[in-house]
């Protein structure tokens, strides 16, 4: 989640109430941010993802002031016309193919307003348009563009300016390696045909989105009043709610917004930027049922003019910079949140129904009972593993499923548990034996199913200590099935971690379930072990198929 | 404890020892007059020292013990002792007498040295180097070297009880390397308090068994005996039990806790398609959730299968266009995207697939699941790549968010948590989204547990058909666990200490 530091005063001032610093922690919470820290000068606040218009002092001042009542329902932005034109030209890469643009004049940029503005535009760029992968912001000294400005496609090479903060002019596809920034970025536009720039009447470069800006006519600083601002990118649906994030942000600044034509691709012209408020429906009584409550037309108008919202004959008003608000259940849930979630008391439902556990975790905690039963000690280990554990030391090969840029050394899916437990009696060599533990859980093979793999419970028994042998482990073996009155059969075979003529495989019921035996001195040495382990592993989830297809028919005993 | 009493009480070990620490004191003397093991005085003692009966001091002392070389000397001899002897048959050359002393090249060089510094020898230059036995060196043979005498003795040998000519040797071959170390014991003696004299006094002979046999329960013969008196306050050797390991053990009480909320417990996969992990939750496929570096996908195979058509078009319209009057995310839903193989990233795939199966006649309907889950992270002592989830679902026409409070408050304060709180969050398929903190009793501090809301309609509708509230909670449970068992390392969880498991206090709510 962003993390957002505000200024205290800044965000008091826009608030217009100062809250005595339990109320204003408490408050701030149950709005539904997470706060990080907070002190005399700064409020640092975690915002969800879904609310990137509080990325901002303004839009969190603002969000705030509605909703403790300071200054509640819709917000006015007033618009006017700027007359500039934007031509958004059909050289662009078809990756980066809109543009939208503002002027906001009048505003007093310094040290701290150029702060907050390169905190939206930061903040909006990794989350809503995910790390400029959807769009990018700019913003210009107006003073310094000729309009109408043109947003074209140029060939890489060709494109010539001086990128900000760089000391010389590069061309656009030595702004890729050679500024900090174009190899952030790179890896959006690099196999781009084309690279779309912003130019303005005179031909000057004024920046090449998503990438940097040109230091020259792209910079803001102490004696900036007046800006163009713009928004680039694939998806026309975020651009629009990004830009007017940025553009309130600026009104509530103390700008004033001028619209620009920006004439698409397509001939058409948008009058940019639309801050009309999205109408939608609310069902009153659809909210109280959903949240247990009783409100009225008139409280649940108060409680949506709290989240910021105009109501008006059951006509809801959706400020332009909410992006989250995509079904009625929207407008619900910012109703409980006015309302105060900690204001619901909670009750019962007066329904009933039947609790049950899946019957093969019963049958799973069953075989641990008995299992502990025999004094053993019962281990959990991770299912990620990897190939030394798996098949070098255990002297087996298995073709195992690996997973993708995992940050340990385990990058591989299980095939077998009995590894797992070697590996838990070499990390316990200082600890007291006997050492005679177990372990339940899944392992992984390729088979024939949804994903392609085929998932298993299994038990793993391994016996440590001076005394344990094949007689040893098998009488665990015996004491287990006949616990689970179930037959099985020892047939001999192969198997690379067990001592040749000490291992073979559990069948029931003629299916293979499992293999027994004593670990072979090899594998005992590559585990760093010093003592004998006898061991058995059995297929659980077979097992307990097997178990449910044999189900037994009671006779009744009277006529009862 | 009156004396009468107390003589009962005594171990025959004690018996032993008691009547001769009159005259003896020491374990070794104690030892060879008891005709006990070491162990076994020493167990004595401890005993009788444990009912006041005597007094045990500690003296230390310091003793010379011999090291590696030390002890090869004491049986060959010394370097230069066996030099000298050498020179006994005559003058030699410096390489015969190596030869026939045996000597190494360093022991050769110090030997030269010592006997030199001794005037025992004549050294004299020509063709090779020949020595001769001087007289100082007659006398050493015949007196015998200091040295060689003290490393005869049997050792450790108590410093104090040394001579000046001994400690003089002593000094010397505390220079040399490997010969011998000094080192500080301990030597324990016991007396009589004035109580153990009482009894000793008194006599302590009576006639008690120490146990019950087969023989005297057959015979009947116990009917006369008197039984020893046990000290029953004693520390006894710990015994290990087998056990479930401990978290485990709190799963198993979470799994009981929701059987007895009436929630049927529900099972699955942990290796899930995109489609059910993600897509059937509303989770957008660029979803920062769904990237490489925070969620396990499999390599190969990389894609799975998707469920029947006519799901897999609802779920795509809810995401692109949107049901039940959403707007939907406005984007071009892709179906690789959704076949890509993950480990679950948490339990709640469960129970989209479980709204995906029961029929309208099943409900209201509440189910339940634990199970491990997966991330993508390092190991450290506030991460874990698995952790443990348990989710929760009521489904039904008439539940409400108050419900969905009720219910939490109950399942924590179960949980050993009077005081649940519950603040707005945010998560792509709940609304309303509440994030759980639960007031730690003892600390006094709220526990952050995680997430739970009521699933939106675009996750209800393409699974179940309608927009019916299903309230839902996925809460962590590692944290629970790690408090109970005053655990701050995550990594302990899992680590299989099997010391900690053993020692690991029960499950006990």
């Amino acid at each position: 989640m962003p993390t957002v530091t505000l200024n205290k005063a800044v965000f008091e001032k826009l608030v217009g109430k100062k809250l005595p610093i339990d109320k204003l922690k408490d408050r701030i919470s149950m709005l539904g941010t997470d706060l990080g820290r907070i002190d005399e000068k700064e409020i640092e606040v975690e915002i969800f993802p879904n609310r990137p218009d509080m990325l901002s002092e303004q839009g969190f001042a603002r969000a705030f002031s509605s909703f403790i009542g300071a200054k509640t329902g819709l917000r006015k932005y007033d618009i006017k016309k700027s007359g500039y034109k934007l031509l958004v030209e059909k050289s662009l890469p078809k990756e980066w193919p809109y543009a939208l643009a503002c002027v906001v004049k009048g505003i007093k940029f310094d040290d701290e307003k150029i702060r907050e503005v390169i905190q939206i535009q930061e903040k909006l760029g990794t989350t809503l348009l995910r790390k400029r992968k959807k769009g990018g912001l700019g913003l210009y000294p107006l003073e310094k563009i000729e309009f109408p400005v043109r947003f074209v496609g140029m060939e890489p090479d060709e494109i010539n300016f001086r990128p900000l903060e760089y000391p010389s002019v590069i061309t656009g596809r030595q702004i890729l390696s050679k500024h900090p920034t174009g190899r952030e970025y790179a890896h959006i536009c690099q196999d781009w045909r084309k690279f779309p720039v912003f130019v303005d009447s005179k031909e000057t470069i004024m920046s090449m989105p998503p990438i940097i800006n040109s230091h020259t006519v792209g910079k803001i600083d102490e004696t900036t009043r007046d800006v163009f601002l713009e928004i680039t990118g694939n998806d026309m649906y975020v651009l629009q709610h990004a830009f007017n994030i940025m553009a309130t942000s600026l009104a509530d600044m103390g700008g004033q917004i001028y619209s620009i034509d920006c004439i698409q691709q397509d001939g058409s012209k948008l009058s940019v930027p639309n801050l009309a408020p999205r109408e939608m429906k609310i069902d009153i009584s659809y909210a109280n049922k959903l949240l247990g409550t009783e409100f009225t037309e008139k409280e649940i108008k108060k409680y949506l003019e709290r989240m910021g919202y105009g109501y008006k004959n059951k006509k809801v008003y959706v400020p332009c910079y909410r992006v989250d608000v995509l079904h009625q259940i929207d407008l619900v849930e910012d109703i409980a949140i006015a309302y105060g979630y900690e204001n619901f008391n909670g009750k019962l439902p007066d329904f009933f129904t039947v609790g049950e556990e899946a019957p093969f975790e019963v049958f799973k905690n069953k075989i641990s009972n008995i299992l502990v039963g025999l004094g053993l000690l019962e281990c959990f280990t991770y299912h990620l593993s990897n190939k030394k554990i798996q098949c070098e030391k255990a002297n087996c090969s298995i073709d195992l499923i690996e997973v993708r840029d995992t940050k340990t050394e385990d990058n591989c899916l299980r095939a077998w548990l009995i590894p797992c437990l070697l590996k838990v009696l070499m990390e316990n060599k200082h600890n007291e034996y006997p050492q005679n533990i177990f372990d339940i859980g899944t392992i992984f093979k390729r088979g024939n199913s949804e994903t392609g793999i085929v998932e298993n419970d299994r038990l793993a028994v391994l016996l440590c200590n001076e005394k344990s042998d094949y007689t040893k482990i098998r009488q665990v073996l015996d004491y287990l099935f006949a616990q689970l009155d179930l037959k099985y059969k020892v047939e001999e075979a192969d198997h690379g971690a067990f001592i040749g003529g000490r291992v073979g495989r559990i069948m029931s019921d003629n299916a293979k379930v499992g293999y027994i035996g004593e670990i072979s001195p090899e594998v005992l040495s590559n585990f760093a072990l010093e003592l004998p382990v006898a061991a058995l592993e059995l297929n659980l989830t077979e097992l307990f198929e097997t178990m449910n297809k044999n189900v037994r028919i009671f006779h009744p005993v009277s006529d009862w | 404890m009156e004396i009468e009493k107390l003589i009962r009480t005594l171990h025959p070990l004690e018996r032993k020892v008691l009547p001769l620490l009159d005259k003896f004191h020491t374990i070794d003397v104690l030892q060879e007059k008891s005709g006990l093991k070491d162990v076994e005085v020493m167990r004595a003692l401890q005993w009788l020292q444990n009912k006041s009966l005597i007094r045990v001091k500690e003296d230390l002392h310091e003793q010379a013990l011999l090291e590696e070389n030390g002890k090869l000397y004491a049986s060959k001899g010394l370097p230069e002792k066996r030099f000298l002897e050498i020179l006994a048959q005559g003058e030699q050359p410096i390489s015969e007498i190596l030869k026939k002393a045996q000597l190494s090249k360093d022991e050769l060089n110090s030997s030269l040295g010592i006997l030199k510094g001794k005037a025992a020898i004549d050294i004299k230059k020509g063709n090779c180097l020949s020595v001769s036995l001087a007289e100082n060196g007659k006398k050493l043979l015949d007196k015998g070297f200091p040295e060689q005498k003290l490393l005869d003795k049997s050792f450790p040998v108590e410093l104090k009880a040394l001579s000046d000519e001994e400690k003089f040797a002593l000094e010397n071959l505390k220079k040399r390397k490997d010969i011998i170390k000094l080192h500080i014991a301990k030597t324990k003696s016991a007396y009589l308090t004035s109580h153990g004299r009482k009894l000793v006094e008194r006599g302590i002979k009576v006639d008690v068994e120490d146990k019950i046999t087969p023989e005297m329960l057959r015979s009947g013969t116990w009917k006369n005996k008197e039984f020893r008196r046990f000290d029953i306050e004693i520390n006894v050797p710990k015994i290990y039990g087998g056990k479930r390991h401990f978290v485990k053990d709190a799963i198993d009480y979470i799994r009981k806790l929701m059987v007895s909320f009436g929630f049927k417990e529900m099972k699955g996969p942990l290796l899930q398609t995109s489609f059910w992990n993600f897509d059937s939750l509303f989770t957008a496929q660029d979803h920062p959730v769904r990237d490489l570096q925070d969620t396990f996908y499999i390599k190969e195979p990389e894609l799975g299968k998707l469920p029947d058509d006519a799901l897999v078009s609802r779920v795509r319209q809810a995401h692109e266009k949107g049901v039940a009057g959403s707007t939907g995310w406005q984007y071009q839903w892709s179906e690789k995207e959704a076949r890509k193989n993950v480990l679950r990233t948490h339990t709640t795939v469960l129970s989209a697939r479980t709204l995906a199966e029961i029929k309208k006649s099943d409900l209201p309907a509440k189910f339940f699941a634990i199970g491990r889950c997966f991330r993508n992270e390092t190991l450290d002592w506030a991460h874990l790549f698995e952790f443990n989830q348990f989710e929760g679902i009521v489904v039904g026409e008439d539940v409400n968010f108050a419900h969905h409070i009720g219910f939490l408050k109950e399942f924590f304060k179960r949980l050993g948590f009077e005081k649940a709180r519950f603040r707005p969050a945010y998560f792509p398929y709940t609304e309303m989204s509440l994030e759980i903190d639960v007031f730690h009793p003892v600390y006094k501090k709220w526990i952050e547990l995680g997430g739970s809301g009521i699933f939106r309609p675009e996750v209800v509708v393409p699974l179940l058909g309608k927009d019916i509230p299903v309230l839902a909670w996925g809460p962590g449970f590692d944290r629970i666990i790690m408090d109970y068992y005053k655990i701050n390392d995550m990594r302990e969880l899992y680590k299989n200490d099997l010391k900690k498991i053993r020692e690991a206090k029960s499950w006990i709510r």
